[in-house]
């Protein structure tokens, strides 16, 4: 949590002094009581109209001074508060920037966002609060007694007992409160669970006729929820009346010793006035305060998360040009021709027990295609994340133009490796804009070269404005198969070295997958390809096959090396390609 | 206001409109507020109980500081101090601050209850309504939509109308027996307050009227900056793989400059409301200070009564700006309620006719089907077609051609316009929906799973069903060798997004394996599965279809070929319709379909 508190250092003027006009306010507030005591001791009893006159003039001037530090307060305050929180998201967002994909993994896109949005608004907000209310609740309420002891102390004891007690009771009603809050917003959270549910499944919910079981369930989780806010609802009932009830007891005390002291000649009629008023001032400070501190106890929850966020560190760290990694003994080394070679490579993902690949070998010479075929969760994306070093794998080498992965600095993997992800994402903007993605400094012809490349010049063409034409966030107003062809344009733009599509052509239909594979092929420059695929006839031209199985390497070669050895293999292959199988007549 | 109750809850994104709505929709406002009350039904006399509640307690604690008053008037000085009066005064004000804190608790009790049930019972008719709304309802509107109907609308009812209610009744009590209080002690100083009342009031509007529109600008700001978070942020990997960290934190910096101008502003003018009502308030106090020793002099009032009119002068003012802010608030709740209304009172789907439908054999007809989801925009005109039992139907076309359509009139989610589906010679709307629906299985693409448990998900259509039984299902289904792996077989807590679309697949066809229906309608998976389970899919839905009427939206080849009848269908309409080799035959837009999308994979290998 200190850390937060570094990102106040630039506002420390503002912060310290807007409490303080708050308590400059605060004093004029406090004086106010005293000077109608003043009207009615001397104005009234002696009778002096001039010295009643200048008593208000006092009161007028005390009422504007009280609102010109107010406002300088608020204003303080706003820049404090606001300027906060707009550093604190700009940290938290560079922050996010430096997070190994294993953190994104685990944090999760859904947090991260909460983090960034709505924590961060909560923050401002308990912080503005805190800076304008804080100190001067408990200072008016302490201000108060003071004024008290000043005015008469035999009375002013009877202030010293009450706000103890006053406090005791506001603040065990509201802390006994808190934990009930996080509760009930959990089972909110479920409730929400529970409509979604039933709204995204009702096809389901009415083919199985489940109608009646989903309303009982949801009832339960409503009724729990009426039943936990009740019981809430009960304890902070009791905060008004209790005040209320203890305040008006210490009143009458008050106005009962009052009298005494009176009769004796120790105290004026206008200083129980004045003593009366601070009492009232007293209960309307706690109230406020009490229910300052649910905002506030809400905002350093969303501070602790935050700060939990922000001490996250990235679990890769990048490799200084100089050192090289010696490979372990007995390796089988690295050819000098070799572009991706991986060394009994084992990975599992945190949090998962398993591997997700396990003692992975193989090499790949540079201008190779290389395609890796396998069914779902075998790892194919996990192999594809450890060349670019997403990931770090947890036992072997990775090593990349024959250098081990972890001794290249930062960016210099991305630098020279094109991704062409699963997920088709484009950025809101322009198409220009998306391409330019793999190089800020591409020509107009380096970007139709890409998209001839990648089957998608005539598409581009076709729209209005060209280069130029909008994408919507998302690219959500281009068609799956549209982005995903602008996507691979995206990675060819950067002519990178090595090219990763992980089954990034899923979308489109044979011939074009067929012909772009055809064109990339052909682009020479000794660019090593990837291409993942559930198809055979996306791998079936490759130089080298892996194929997957269930983490492991089940075979790799050529695909006629692979159907004659590779059981895996021939079995994708067949239900793929039904007449090829040995005994069937091929195709005229 | 503690007493009202407070806790974390969604509210509507939208800050209330700028006046003016309320009166323009007054009427529609005042139906709705009348549908509140009716819904409230047997919890009417609690609002009752609560409104007289507020009413007495506020009488109540308004007569305490005249008796306070009181109570400084019997000392007046050194020896001149009536102990007696004294005393009989604090025994009265102790009987009033016991009574009106008892009111105070058991009215926020009453409000708690009141709240908290009205939210329960509009939830229960929502939940009951979602239930038996028509599909076409369903899916024109948004998920998210109904949601927030459902769960935060419903809140800010129940606190805004019914609890500022109760406020705005308490705080017009308050303000008429304050002036009726005030003008028993002092006409004159009672007129001048009532004449200051409309300045605190001005100035609050006119701060408002600024922080509205800053606030507006504040808010379109941060939806962008929202936008452009939601963007990067959820697509980080991307930025990464591209080395966009730079750039993006640049673009995050110029909105967030943005955010922070327009927010300063923000923030600042809207905390000056309190400020400057309480400064307008200290000047009315002031003035009533001086009027009030003035009277005193002249022997018009007492001490005790400058008192009482000053403690006056300072909550009079309170209930003003409280009344202001229920009424915004108020305002809202009538929006929700609008909203609530709208869902809860939408037409249902029409009744069933209480006749079931047996175990059917198989045998579908569909005679001279027309059906259109928009009335002016024709889709599917006269279609027929007659399904024996056992047969295989495969529907191909192009994504969204439409063969959802079918699954929705054959499951009867949506009636046809006209002509009839029957099964068995009998009309499908001649028979309860549920018998209907008993007879079918259905496996769709967009699988969905329940939050819970694998075995509630497996056993969601048949809930006794024994383990083995479901062991059985599974193992059939192939799921089993996956579900065996997880940690608690089938006691893992599994939802929506916990499992790979290919293994919510198999729980799917798992779940439609224990309860074995005469009909099946199935919606193969597209591009998203891998060979692997693919196959195991389709193994699945092979032992399913034996001997049992299907209809598969086929996206395989084989399933195509191995179909009794196959609909082509395009733009929704069905196009042709026959086996295999005679749609080849006719040369139609199903051999076009047959050679692009499903021939092609042959491609690279033609001899």
């Amino acid at each position: 949590m200190k850390q937060l508190l570094t990102f106040l250092k630039p506002y420390r003027k503002e912060a310290v002094t807007a409490p303080l006009f708050k308590l400059l306010e605060a004093c004029m507030d406090l004086i106010v009581p005293l000077v109608v005591a003043e009207i009615i001791n001397i104005g009234i009893t002696r009778p002096d109209r001039g010295y009643i006159i200048r008593c208000f003039i006092l009161l007028i001037a005390l009422a504007v001074l009280g609102m010109a530090f107010s406002f300088t307060s608020q204003y303080l305050s706003a820049r404090a508060s606001v300027g906060f929180a707009t550093d604190l998201r700009q940290a938290l967002f560079d922050h996010i920037q430096t997070l190994s994909f294993a953190e994104l993994d685990r944090l999760g896109t859904d947090t991260l966002i909460t983090r960034m949005t709505s924590d961060v608004g909560q923050i401002q907000n308990g912080l503005n609060l805190s800076l304008r209310l804080l100190l001067r609740s408990p200072f008016i309420v302490f201000g108060a007694m003071v004024m008290a002891f000043t005015i008469d102390v035999r009375c002013a004891l009877i202030f010293a007992a009450a706000i103890p007690v006053l406090s005791a009771v506001v603040f065990a009603i509201m802390l006994k409160s808190i934990p009930l809050f996080a509760r009930v917003q959990q089972t909110l959270d479920r409730l929400l669970g529970k409509t979604r549910e039933n709204l995204t499944g009702v096809r389901v919910i009415r083919a199985f006729r489940k109608e009646e079981t989903e309303i009982r369930e949801f009832d339960e989780c409503s009724m729990s929820l009426t039943k936990m806010n009740e019981s809430v609802g009960r304890l902070s009932a009791l905060m008004n009346p209790a005040t209320y009830l203890l305040i008006n007891t210490a009143t009458i005390v008050l106005i009962r010793v009052g009298a005494v002291r009176i009769s004796s000649g120790s105290l004026l009629q206008g200083d129980l006035v004045a003593l009366y008023n601070y009492m009232a001032q007293i209960i309307v400070e706690l109230v406020k305060l009490a229910s300052l501190i649910i905002t506030i106890n809400r905002s350093l929850a969303c501070a602790g998360r935050v700060s939990d966020m922000m001490s996250v560190s990235p679990s890769i760290n990048f490799g200084k040009p100089a050192v090289q990694t010696a490979p372990p003994r007995g390796e089988v080394p690295v050819s000098p021709d070799s572009a991706v070679s991986f060394r009994s490579v084992s990975f599992s993902y945190a949090g998962s027990g398993e591997d997700a690949v396990q003692g992975i070998t193989f090499d790949v010479k540079k201008g190779q295609t290389v395609g890796v075929i396998g069914g779902t969760g075998c790892g194919k994306s996990t192999i594809m994340n450890l060349i670019p070093r997403f990931y770090d794998a947890t036992e072997g080498r990775v090593l990349v133009n024959g250098r081990d992965v972890r001794d290249y600095p930062e960016h210099a993997l991305t630098e020279i490796i094109g991704v062409v992800p699963q997920k088709a994402v484009l950025f809101e903007g322009t198409i220009r804009s998306n391409l330019r993605w793999g190089n800020e400094a591409a020509s107009d012809e380096d970007l139709w070269e890409a998209l001839r490349t990648a089957q998608a010049e005539e598409m581009v063409r076709g729209r209005e404005g060209m280069l130029d034409a909008r994408v919507e966030q998302g690219g959500r107003n281009l068609s799956g198969g549209q982005r995903q062809r602008l996507t691979i344009a995206r990675a060819l733009v950067k002519k990178p070295e090595i090219l990763i599509m992980d089954d990034s052509a899923s979308a489109l239909d044979f011939a074009t997958d067929l012909r772009l594979r055809r064109a990339v092929r052909d682009l020479g420059g000794g660019m090593t390809v990837f291409i993942v695929s559930q198809r055979t006839s996306s791998v079936r031209a490759a130089d080298l096959i892996l194929v997957l199985d269930d983490g492991l390497v089940a075979g790799q070669g050529t695909h006629d090396s692979l159907l004659r050895d590779c059981p895996v293999y021939r079995e994708i292959f067949y239900s793929q390609f039904p007449e090829e199988r040995p005994g069937k007549e091929a195709c005229s | 206001m503690m007493g009202k109750k407070d806790k974390g809850r969604i509210r509507p994104g939208k800050p209330a409109g700028g006046g003016g709505d309320i009166s323009r929709n007054s009427a529609s406002s005042i139906a709705t507020f009348r549908k509140v009350l009716v819904s409230i039904g047997k919890n009417r006399l609690l609002l009752m109980a609560s409104v007289l509640l507020a009413a007495a307690s506020v009488v109540m604690q308004l007569y305490v500081p005249i008796l306070f008053g009181n109570a400084i008037d019997f000392a007046v000085s050194e020896g001149n101090v009536d102990f007696p009066g004294i005393a009989s005064t604090l025994f009265r004000i102790c009987i009033l601050v016991a009574a009106s804190s008892a009111a105070v608790w058991v009215m926020n009790l009453i409000n708690n209850r009141l709240a908290y049930r009205t939210v329960q019972d509009i939830r229960g008719k929502a939940i009951r309504q979602i239930q038996a709304l028509p599909l076409s309802y369903l899916d024109s509107r948004s998920t998210g939509d109904i949601v927030q109907s459902v769960i935060a609308d419903t809140d800010q009812l129940s606190d805004g109308l019914l609890l500022g209610f109760t406020q705005l009744f308490s705080g017009v009590v308050t303000i008429v027996v304050t002036l009726v209080f005030m003008f028993s002690r002092d006409v004159g100083i009672t007129v001048m307050v009532f004449v200051m009342t409309p300045v605190s009031f001005l100035v609050a509007r006119f701060i408002a009227g600024r922080s509205y529109r800053m606030f507006r600008e504040q808010m379109e700001s941060r939806g962008r900056q929202t936008a452009y978070i939601n963007e990067i942020i959820g697509n980080e990997k991307i930025v990464r793989t591209f080395g966009r960290e730079a750039a993006a934190s640049e673009v995050f910096h110029g909105m967030n400059e943005e955010l922070r101008g327009y927010s300063e502003s923000a923030v600042f003018f809207s905390s000056l409301t309190n400020p400057s009502t309480r400064a307008v308030n200290n000047v009315i106090y002031a003035l009533v200070a001086m009027a009030g020793a003035f009277r005193v002099i002249s022997g018009d009032l007492t001490v005790g009564g400058i008192t009482i009119l000053l403690s006056y002068a300072n909550q009079y003012m309170k209930p003003f700006n409280d009344i202001s802010s229920v009424v915004t608030e108020l305002q809202n709740a009538l929006a929700c309620a609008a909203r609530i209304f709208s869902l809860i009172e939408a037409e249902r789907e029409t009744p069933d006719v209480p006749r079931e439908l047996p175990e059917a054999k198989g045998a579908v007809g569909i005679d001279d089907v027309c059906f259109s989801y928009v009335k002016d925009r024709k889709l599917i005109e006269h279609f027929n077609l007659r399904v024996e039992p056992g047969m295989r139907v495969a529907i191909v076309g192009p994504t969204g051609c439409g063969k959802t359509t079918l699954i929705n009139l054959l499951m009867r989610f949506y009636d046809t316009d006209s002509g009839t589906i029957s099964v068995d010679g009998t009309g499908i709307r001649d028979v309860t929906r549920h018998s209907l629906r008993r007879n079918y299985g259905m496996v769709l693409q967009e699988t969905w799973l329940k939050n819970g448990t694998v075995r509630d998900n497996i056993a969601f259509g048949r809930p006794g069903a024994t383990d083995e039984e479901i062991i059985r299902a599974a193992k059939e289904a192939h799921s089993w060798e996956f579900i065996r792996r997880m940690p608690e077989r089938l006691d893992t807590v599994v939802s929506d997004d916990s499992m790979s679309q290919g293994q919510k697949q198999l729980l799917c066809i798992t779940r439609v394996m224990l309860c074995l229906p005469p009909m099946l309608i199935l919606d193969e998976a597209t591009s998203s599965i891998d060979t692997r389970t693919e196959e195991q899919i389709q193994e699945a839905f092979g032992k399913l279809m034996e001997g049992r009427t299907s209809f598969v939206v086929a996206h395989r080849l084989s399933t195509v070929r191995d179909a009794d009848v196959i609909l082509v269908m395009r733009d929704g309409t069905v196009i042709e319709q026959g086996s295999h080799d005679e749609l080849i035959a006719k040369g139609g837009f199903y051999r076009e379909l047959y050679y692009s999308q499903f021939a092609g994979v042959g491609e690279e290998t033609a001899c």
